[in-house]
């Protein structure tokens, strides 16, 4: 099956309000924060008032803040985003050089969360009210009311400190080579990725349970068992795919949720992603740095709304055809 | 035959409500927990009268015992009165950021919900907008373009309190927005606000009178697990040691200053991550049970 391009392009079009209105946000919290982000430059009194007044003129500090939205808009875009005062590098090499391992863990997480949230989401719903619905449903609001640093520091004390199987501390710098290497990256990565897993999948599996409830009492649902069709068969082809429509949504809203919970595992794990790059930034006054940070996590956020929304229009026909 | 729908019709909203809460044991419990924590911060501080921030070389890092229930810290404070006094901020937070959501989600999903055309649309492209931010970094972001400016203002605490109060409640309005509005479009239409329009009810008549009151069950719910989510939002952002500062020790930041000595001294990170957790499953639970005692359609 594929997606009438004109769907892809709608939405498309949608997102990019959607990144304009968050660049006004970010911008109109940056224009009305006291100081300007060159106040370092420009209150220090080690440089002369010509000196700064220049740097004003230079940097365009003075224009109609329209024109000053636009510049910093365009710059921000074209991947200019200026020089970390606190690393010494240009930003943009900065935020690549750790952009993959955040979307490594976070992708690894979503991943294993779905591969827990389905399964059980979906057994529970074909047997509502059932032992197994019960535990499963405690263990969900379990699951979501403890918050990630806390599910952190439990790990931590339990797999690194008490038995002594898992570092807690991510290392990028690991000499070892081959298999060995792979192992290690594993054995590093399983802590802050469970952290995060387990935090999705407790709120997913609720969804997933009552969405695939909503639609197991369906006419169609029944028709299909009285065609004499396997349970197996029935779950996965016409179960699961239309309970998987609502989940899609919640998914993508879940999103900034998730980037937040990321940003707790870095730290605490001390992962070294974009997460614990802000962190670190804003404890070092590191303006630019937060911006682009900031920045590249409002354009995830799109991106990934942009590509539920097509994942949406691929698993309800009804839609991209609207 | 008569005597028992007589009976019926003399039941109260609230006692129905409080009879269909009581069916969820679970939430029953939670609402017993969290009363009790609340009544601890509450109560606590006058009957623990140990001072938080008494420095004691002598008594680094002990365990529980009677004399510190909860152990001390790395400058031999105690930990029980700190948990106390910090329990009262963390909660604070959770019901003056919640208050914020739920006033700032029900105007405008009200306004939204009874203007048709360009202000519905607009509005709702605001709300999917804020959903659609990442909120955690733009709490960061906020807290640090602004934290300096309003300590100066009015003092470090208050100032803290108040920004932190004011960000998480600002970025948890679209879900009570929306679902307010969900609840206007289609109570608008119903008979009874017909017949007080048809009566010349003025337009905030039908909604302060007939409308806000049949669209406040999901909000209350919403309300709930909002206390909740913005418990740990403070306690994220003071674990991230940019929340409250040291001398104000909610229990994120008790967290925080134990983190680094989990080898040593589990009991100081695990006392106040259990309360948070505690604290936010009694509400989450509640929520779910008001959440079935408040639908009026569900049969229970």
């Amino acid at each position: 099956m594929t997606l009438p391009g004109t769907y892809v392009l709608r939405r498309l079009l949608i997102a990019l309000p959607s990144l304009l209105g968050i660049s006004i946000v970010l911008f109109t919290v940056l224009a009305l924060a006291p100081g300007d982000p060159f106040g370092d430059i420009v209150s220090n009194p080690n440089i002369p008032a010509d000196v700064a007044a220049n740097l004003r003129l230079k940097f365009g500090m003075d224009d109609p803040v329209a024109v000053r939205y636009l510049r910093w808009l365009t710059a921000m875009l074209q991947g200019d985003w200026g020089f970390s005062f606190a690393s010494r590098i240009d930003v943009d090499t900065l935020i690549m050089q750790r952009l993959w391992t955040t979307l490594l863990v976070i992708g690894s997480s979503q991943v294993l969360a779905l591969l827990i949230a389905l399964p059980v989401g979906i057994y529970a719903a074909t047997r509502p009210y059932s032992l197994f619905d019960q535990v499963a449903n405690t263990l969900t609001f379990i699951g979501f009311s403890l918050p990630t640093f806390f599910t952190g520091l439990l790990l931590i004390l339990v797999f690194s400190i008490q038995l002594d199987w898992l570092p807690f501390v991510y290392r990028s710098d690991i000499s070892a080579t081959g298999w060995r290497f792979f192992w290690e990256h594993f054995r590093q990565t399983i802590m802050p990725v469970s952290v995060l897993a387990l935090f999705q999948a407790a709120s997913w599996t609720r969804y997933v349970r009552s969405a695939a409830l909503d639609v197991i009492r369906l006419d169609y649902v029944t028709t299909a068992r009285s065609k004499g069709l396997k349970e197996r068969v029935v779950i996965m082809k016409h179960v699961v795919r239309n309970a998987l429509i609502p989940v899609v949504t919640l998914v993508a809203l879940q999103l900034p949720a998730i980037f937040g919970g990321a940003i707790v595992t870095e730290q605490i794990f001390r992962v070294p992603g974009i997460g614990s790059l802000l962190i670190s930034a804003i404890l070092a006054n590191d303006t630019p740095v937060i911006m682009a940070v900031t920045f590249v996590f409002s354009c995830l956020v799109i991106s990934f709304n942009l590509l539920a929304d097509i994942l949406y229009g691929w698993l309800d026909p009804r839609i991209s055809l609207r | 035959m008569v005597a028992p729908v007589r009976r019926a019709a003399t039941v109260s909203l609230t006692q129905d409500i409080w009879r269909r809460f009581k069916r969820h044991r679970l939430a029953l419990f939670g609402a017993v927990i969290l009363l009790v924590i609340i009544a601890g911060v509450a109560i606590g501080p006058w009957l623990w009268t140990v001072p938080i921030n008494e420095i004691d070389f002598n008594a680094r890092l002990k365990p529980p015992s009677w004399q510190h229930p909860f152990g001390t810290d790395d400058l031999g404070q105690d930990l029980f009165s700190r948990m106390l006094y910090g329990g009262r901020i963390s909660i604070a937070v959770g019901l003056a950021a919640m208050t914020i959501a739920i006033v700032v989600g029900t105007i405008i999903g009200a306004i939204a919900g009874m203007s048709r055309g360009l202000v519905d649309t607009f509005l709702m492209w605001l709300t999917d907008l804020f959903l659609s931010l990442p909120q955690l970094p733009l709490l960061l972001l906020i807290i640090y373009l602004f934290r300096d400016s309003l300590k100066k203002i009015v003092g470090a605490e208050t100032g803290v309190f108040i920004m932190i109060v004011v960000v998480i409640g600002g970025f948890r309005w679209m879900p009570v927005a929306r679902l307010v509005r969900a609840q206007f479009l289609s109570l608008r239409e119903k008979e009874f606000v017909e017949a007080a329009r048809a009566l010349g009810a003025s337009r905030l008549r039908q909604v302060a009178r007939h409308i806000l009151p049949n669209a406040l069950g999901p909000v209350i719910v919403a309300g709930t697990i909002d206390v909740a989510a913005a418990i740990i939002a403070e306690s994220t952002l003071s674990f991230l040691g940019l929340g409250f500062p040291p001398d104000i020790p909610t229990w994120g930041r008790v967290l925080f200053d134990a983190k680094d000595y989990l080898d040593t001294s589990p009991y100081w990170a695990l006392f106040p991550g259990t309360l948070i957790f505690l604290t936010v499953l009694s509400i989450n639970y509640i929520g779910d049970g008001l959440r079935d005692a408040l639908d009026p359609r569900r049969v229970l």
